[in-house]
């Protein structure tokens, strides 16, 4: 089956720029008037203040496959002696971490990295499974760089900015092969060449995968490549040390403030130039795939400080998840999406019937992808899989306790292909899958529900993936770069490994080239500040004593995030979240209890400062959902819908980046316009049937 | 269920330690084990006790974070990590000791948090292939037959918990650091630097305070990953090699 688009799609290219660029100049004027679109007006002074139109200046103005090569040429370089002299702080060792510490190691810069786990190998990139995507186009089923790039455009429901995503397809190719060259054990055939799957959203395959681990692969070949320049000296590692607060000198990032976790001393470092590799904030739904430890403190003690925030309510709930059994449940648990290459998702037809899955006759399961969406069946996008579960479940047909869950079957599968070679694709899943419900998924189908995934959101960066805070670079899931609304499986991966390995090193350089900055030390006024902060936001938490734990707190603010600013939002909800989120903040500062001191090892202060942090992000993601009042991949307006109930875009008012800039304590934030523009890709709503 | 559990309290490295027995009522058998330690923890919040303090992350069974000895087992009755373990493997009425890993190289740090970065300096010395961003060769410019590949895979799913060291009466890290030997030396690229990877990777383990090898088997009977005995022997002869081609 092919995709219908395809034809118009490929009709890209230099003719169309003109039109494009006059499209975009007649989106932006719109923009400055947003109250003419048919919406009732939003009472934006409420929440809100609209500041002036920022955009990005630093991809060049030339055709898309020459920018990334054009900006490499042009951007200012260092010489090996001078970067001895340089320094990098890197705070996040997941796949964006590393591997930009190991390649600016081996460049001869002086980098100091951070993480809160005891070991850069724990960071949460290692639970990654299904792949990692490249356009080596091994299988010659028609892929290339262009077509990753517009399945990227397109996936991100044209939200995402095109140079960027260009860029990224670009390097993909050379990930794999750094990657190879380090030692990942890929998966490969019997002729000794790479195996590739496909993945949702997409007809090609060209996913590399190590089993259902390849996120555990990709790490280890990273932090093998840090390890080694730890020994060499040129990267100095932190670990148990948590990032409380950005130091920003003359308006330029020039260090951090860290806790050591161990000692709770509270140290200053500096540097001349600050990258945040710091992994997103789907754990501000308290219930998400993420590890327990993940935060989003490092981006927003930077958002605080002046970085701006972009697209916070872009959040993706993964369609194929483990269903939540229990009130005590403290995370929850993905199954790749490589799944649903050979499962088949179904409910009953009926709300009413009970039966065991296996006694339901074919014509009275509704295979409801594959119903809806013939072309593409079970491999739409994650968003789309997500809202139809949802559906089909508030429908009452959802089945497992609770009626929250929908059958991955893979009966079908085990009869074509026999259990063995399921075995040797899934068989990690399955094993995993038992281990947790304790069910037998080759004899019954597996019970799956969405659950929060991935943040699409992040830290705004330039395409030299620059903050607006000069000397702050943001990478892999912490910023906001690629994925525009909706990100497609085995992209992650991707990126976090494009901006480490090969985006961030050839474009720091740019800014470094006119260090060493003056030095800067702990007595420098900023620096006192920043300390003072963290000391008096510590010393707040302890004394406290209220009556309620940190994780009550956070628990009922996920409660909130996830029933209104989750997998379907509307004003009413929103607004109703933010009044909520804003009680129960004002209940924390009051009434939180931490025991112990800050200066010992104290898990419960850790995770304070954390939720507290939170909180903020709660808010700015619920007003983010509020002025976007459209329907856009992850981002579900139920007041923007087509007639069968698929997601409506509103490009003439809404195709811009949000770029929040923090308003101060009590103050309203301010939202910056990116308008995106779309030359080499023609927007027009997704359609996967 | 009721159970009751008997915890290794210790409030930081120089303290004495000792065994604390709590009584934890209504667990789910559909509750992690940490899951239940959650539980007793906001308990213990509540009544202002120090909640107890454990390595974990992902819970997921990938991170490596969490890892205690249960029963005297590492990683307890279940062939895998702490996290993936349920209540579901245990008895109503149960009692159940739970301490952190014991072995020279892993000081306890507090309560059922040890300090596992001799693991980081032993990969530090040599458990890497020295392939600098940007040189890579296409990747597949060296086909790799299916079963090598598979069987460096196999090796390379150690998630580096400790449980091997834990379990090892000799508190050996051969099992960890075999895994990481026989990975890339089963690969081509692995190659050129099998020799000082090899002589490097097992005087790191010396320096660092673990025990020798003798052979016992306890590391793979609990490794989470099921990291086989074969992968020392492996080792052994990459590190014999070695000194024959007199590297260093």
């Amino acid at each position: 089956m092919s995709d219908h688009e395809h034809d118009h799609d490929h009709e890209h290219g230099h003719g169309r720029l003109e039109n494009a660029l006059g499209k975009a100049r007649r989106a932006v004027e719109h923009l400055t008037h947003p109250t003419e679109h048919g919406f009732s007006s939003l009472d934006a002074d409420a929440v809100f203040e609209l500041g002036h139109d920022i955009a990005d200046t630093k991809a060049p103005q030339v055709e898309i496959g020459e920018r990334w090569d054009a900006r490499k040429f042009n951007a200012k370089l260092v010489n090996p002696a001078n970067r001895r002299k340089l320094s990098v702080i890197i705070v996040g060792t997941g796949l964006a971490g590393a591997s930009a510490a190991a390649t600016l190691g081996e460049a001869g810069y002086n980098v100091t990295t951070f993480c809160y786990q005891d070991s850069p190998r724990r960071a949460h990139s290692i639970a990654a499974q299904g792949g990692i995507n490249a356009a080596k186009n091994y299988r010659n089923d028609g892929d290339s760089v262009y077509r990753l790039f517009y399945d990227t455009v397109k996936g991100g429901d044209f939200r995402s900015r095109e140079s960027n995503v260009y860029r990224l397809a670009q390097t993909s190719v050379q990930i794999i092969d750094q990657c190879v060259a380090q030692g990942v054990p890929f998966a490969r055939e019997y002729g000794g060449l790479l195996d590739n799957r496909s993945f949702g959203g997409v007809q090609v395959s060209r996913t590399f995968y190590a089993r259902g681990q390849t996120g555990q692969q990709l790490l280890i070949g990273a932090y093998q490549a840090l390890e080694r320049q730890i020994a060499a000296k040129t990267v100095t590692m932190h670990t148990r040390h948590e990032m409380l607060e950005l130091i920003v000198v003359d308006g330029k990032a020039r260090g951090v403030v860290v806790r050591d976790m161990v000692s709770g001393e509270i140290e200053t470092h500096f540097a001349d130039a600050v990258v945040l590799a710091s992994g997103g904030y789907g754990n501000v739904f308290f219930l998400s795939t993420n590890a327990m430890g993940c935060n989003v403190t490092a981006t927003w003690r930077a958002h605080r400080k002046g970085a701006y925030f972009a697209n916070p309510c872009y959040t993706q709930i993964h369609p194929t998840c483990i269903p939540v059994s229990g009130d005590y449940q403290s995370k929850l648990t993905l199954m790749s999406e490589s799944l649903r290459n050979d499962g088949r998702i179904w409910v009953p037809l009926s709300g009413e019937d009970k039966r065991d899955p296996r006694e339901i006759p074919e014509a009275e399961r509704d295979y409801y992808l594959e119903r809806i969406y013939p072309a593409f069946g079970n491999l739409v996008p994650r968003d789309i899989a997500s809202r139809a579960a949802k559906n089909v479940c508030d429908e009452g047909r959802g089945v497992g306790p609770g009626g929250l869950g929908v059958y991955l079957d893979f009966a079908d599968a085990i009869q074509r292909l026999g259990r063995k070679a399921v075995e040797a694709k899934y068989g990690n899943l399955f094993d995993m899958y038992a281990q947790i419900t304790g069910e037998n998924p080759y004899e019954t189908p597996m019970r799956i529900y969405p659950a929060v995934h991935y943040t699409m959101g992040g830290l705004w960066v330039d395409y030299d993936l620059s903050s607006n805070i000069p000397g702050l670079y943001v990478t892999g899931e912490a910023n906001f770069s690629d994925h525009g609304a909706n990100r497609l499986g085995a992209s992650a991966l991707m990126q976090g490994l494009a901006d480490g390995y090969f985006v961030l090193p050839n474009t720091i350089n740019d800014y470094l080239s006119a260090g060493p900055f003056p030095k800067v030390d702990a007595t420098h006024p900023a620096a006192v500040e920043a300390v003072e902060a963290v000391h008096s936001r510590i010393d707040k938490l302890l004394s406290i004593r209220g009556t309620r734990t940190v994780d009550s707190f956070h628990r009922e603010l996920g409660h909130i995030m996830w029933d209104y600013c989750g997998m379907e939002r509307t004003e009413e909800g929103l607004r109703k979240a933010i009044s909520r989120i804003r009680e129960l903040k004002t209940e924390f500062w009051s009434d939180v209890n931490v025991l112990g001191t800050n200066e010992e090892l104290n898990q419960a202060l850790e995770r304070a400062g954390r939720v507290a942090d939170f909180f903020e992000l709660g808010e700015l993601m619920c007003i983010d959902a509020l002025v976007r009042r459209e329907s856009c991949g992850g981002h579900f307006r139920a007041e923007s819908q087509t007639e069968d109930g698929e997601a409506l875009r509103h490009d003439d008012e809404f195709a811009y980046v949000s770029a929040w800039e923090f308003g101060g304590e009590d103050g309203k934030p301010v939202l910056h316009k990116e308008p995106l523009v779309y030359e080499y890709v023609e927007m027009k709503q997704r359609s996967y049937k | 269920m009721n159970i009751t559990v008997r915890v290794w309290r210790q409030p930081h490295a120089d303290a004495e330690g000792q065994m604390v027995s709590y009584e934890v009522p209504d667990v789910s058998e559909h509750m992690s084990f940490l899951e239940m330690l959650d539980v007793l923890n906001e308990r213990l919040t509540m009544e202002g006790d120090d909640p107890i303090a454990f390595d974990h992350d992902c819970r997921e069974g990938i991170c490596g974070s969490c890892g205690v000895v249960i029963n005297g087992v590492a990683h307890g009755p279940q062939q895998t990590t702490t996290c993936q373990l349920h209540m579901r493997s245990f008895a109503d009425g149960a009692v159940i000791d739970i301490e952190p890993w014991r072995a020279e190289a892993f000081p306890v740090i507090k309560d059922l948090i040890v300090d596992r970065s001799a693991f980081d300096r032993i990969i530090q010395a040599g458990g890497f292939i020295s392939a600098p961003t940007g040189t890579a060769p296409d990747a597949h410019a060296a086909p790799i037959p299916k079963n090598q590949a598979d069987h460096a895979f196999d090796a390379a799913t150690c998630i580096g918990c400790g449980a091997c060291v834990a379990a090892c009466p000799n508190g050996s890290a051969m099992l960890f650091t075999a895994a990481k030997i026989t990975h890339l030396g089963m690969l081509p690229q692995g190659q050129p630097e099998r020799d000082s990877r090899a002589l490097g990777m097992v005087g790191q383990q010396d320096e660092e305070g673990f025990g020798g090898c003798t052979n016992i088997g306890e590391c793979t009977a609990v490794c989470p990953k099921g990291i086989p005995l074969e992968t020392i022997s492996r080792l052994n002869r990459d590190l014999l090699g070695a000194m024959l081609h007199g590297s260093r």
